[in-house]
């Protein structure tokens, strides 16, 4: 069991920043985040797009603002349980909460602060009558064990990057690759293009396009697709195959969140923006572009508020009736988890002859 | 500034339609016109914020108006899109613009 202070769902700018806020209150913070590293869309969606709403900052790329907010937190140990998806949420008798995540990790926290955005990212599944029948029985959407795939045939459809950097990695653990893209052009990082070309050439990646995978052939389990090709004349094909891998890209579902008895309007969840960011459910905050209230603007900058407000009052939830006064940063320095301290150097007194 | 304002036609995910105004000058996209209007429940349009990267703000564009030419960003994510068809557009990337005055499109199914 992993305890904490405040646990974030969703590791985005909001959840980041959450972190430096709660540890100025001395508070520690756990994030969870369906993705394998930080950031959020920042990472996922466009790491070298630039941002120029951020207060201070008149450009700033999406996965530099990234690396600043977690070198900014640093200091204040935050834990993460990344590549898993919160699932599951009880309330004990202590009024902590109980997190798992899908892969049976537990959380326990007197906060949870949803940072969630618009959601988990899902696997965008191609629109194949019978494809999920096949779901763990040959199809996947992630590639986690690449070792599953040594000796064995396997299929992967998609033309972006993914698609092209797990054709150029299994062409050396698979017995047979097959790419197939809807169009001969592919869109990814030049060197992988380029790669996958000098592969084809060497007969180590079998490339079909114009083409589309339009069935599953198999019993139980995937022993090949079918394959629609237009170049020329319309074909229809059998492609044998072990594994079909579809990978057309990632996009984000409430999920798992939106059965939690949380008060949702418009996919978002619906927060008391006049004092804290609380959800209908005490000790349950909203923030960020996963919250909704009236005026709402899902701005990383709106993020930032909500989370330093939402501290506030977590603490005063932590620590019932204890003093505390906002400080400055810049008069009181911040002195880490870590042992660590920041602080403003001290003037100089000395007279001038 | 109404002088500038266009009328669109726009059919929802549930098959009704909507006749809109937009305006011209606050350099507004198709898919920032079904937002505004909320046409289609805010998560399921304009997720990537109008990148063309995610494609749900795809629509069947159904009258000839002559549209700005796709670009090769909005050409890649159509081909990774479903439900695509020969008239396929990203919303995001048409511009509202008076010569878009009549437009008439369908919102594609969300996937």
């Amino acid at each position: 069991m992993i305890k904490t202070d405040i646990l974030i769902i969703g590791a985005g700018p909001t959840g980041l920043f959450t972190v430096f806020e709660a540890g100025l209150l001395k508070l520690k913070c756990h994030l969870i985040d369906a993705l394998p590293q930080a950031g959020g869309q920042c990472s996922e969606l466009y790491p070298k797009k630039p941002i120029y709403d951020i207060p201070g900052f008149p450009e700033v790329l999406a996965g530099d603002l990234t690396q600043n907010l977690l070198e900014q937190s640093k200091q204040f140990e935050p834990g993460f349980t990344l590549g898993e998806r919160a699932e599951t949420i009880e309330k004990q008798e202590d009024g902590s909460f109980i997190v798992t995540t899908n892969k049976g990790t537990k959380h326990q926290a007197p906060i949870v602060a949803i940072a969630g955005g618009l959601g988990s990212f899902e696997p965008r599944k191609p629109l194949i009558p019978n494809i999920v029948s096949f779901e763990d029985h040959g199809v996947e959407y992630f590639i986690k064990d690449p070792e599953k795939y040594r000796g064995k045939r396997v299929v992967i459809s998609g033309g972006g990057d993914s698609a092209l950097d797990w054709s150029i990695f299994l062409a050396e653990v698979a017995s047979e690759v097959t790419l197939i893209h809807r169009r001969n052009e592919f869109r990814g990082a030049l060197d992988s293009v380029e790669k996958v070309q000098e592969l084809k050439s060497q007969g180590k990646i079998n490339l079909i396009t114009p083409a589309e995978v339009i069935n599953i052939v198999g019993d139980g389990k995937v022993k090949g697709v079918v394959v629609a090709q237009s170049q020329h004349i319309e074909k229809e094909f059998v492609v044998e195959a072990d594994h079909f891998i579809p990978l057309f890209g990632l996009s984000p579902k409430l999920g798992p969140i939106a059965n939690w008895g949380l008060e949702i309007e418009k996919n978002a969840i619906k927060v008391n923006n006049a004092l804290d960011y609380q959800t209908n459910i005490p000790g349950i905050y909203a923030i960020g572009d996963v919250n909704t209230y009236p005026g709402k603007l899902k701005l990383i900058l709106c993020g930032f508020h909500e989370a330093t407000l939402m501290c506030q009052s977590a603490y005063q939830r932590i620590n019932p009736g204890k003093k505390y006064v906002l400080k400055y940063t810049t008069v009181s320095g911040i002195d880490g988890f870590d042992g660590s301290r920041k602080e403003s150097p001290k003037a100089v007194v000395k007279a001038i002859n | 500034m109404e002088e500038q304002d266009i009328n669109i036609k726009i059919t929802d995910r549930d098959g009704v339609e909507h006749e809109v105004v937009a305006p011209t000058d606050m350099a507004m996209n198709l898919m920032e016109v079904v937002r505004s209007y909320e046409l289609a429940p805010e998560g399921t349009i304009g997720v990537c914020g109008g990148m063309a990267m995610c494609a749900s703000c795809q629509c069947y564009v159904e009258s000839d108006t002559e549209l700005p030419e796709m670009q090769d960003d909005e050409e890649a994510m159509l081909s990774e899109a479903f439900n695509v068809k020969d008239n396929s557009r990203l919303g995001c990337q048409i511009q509202m613009t008076p010569a878009m005055e009549g437009l008439k499109v369908t919102l594609a199914p969300e996937s």
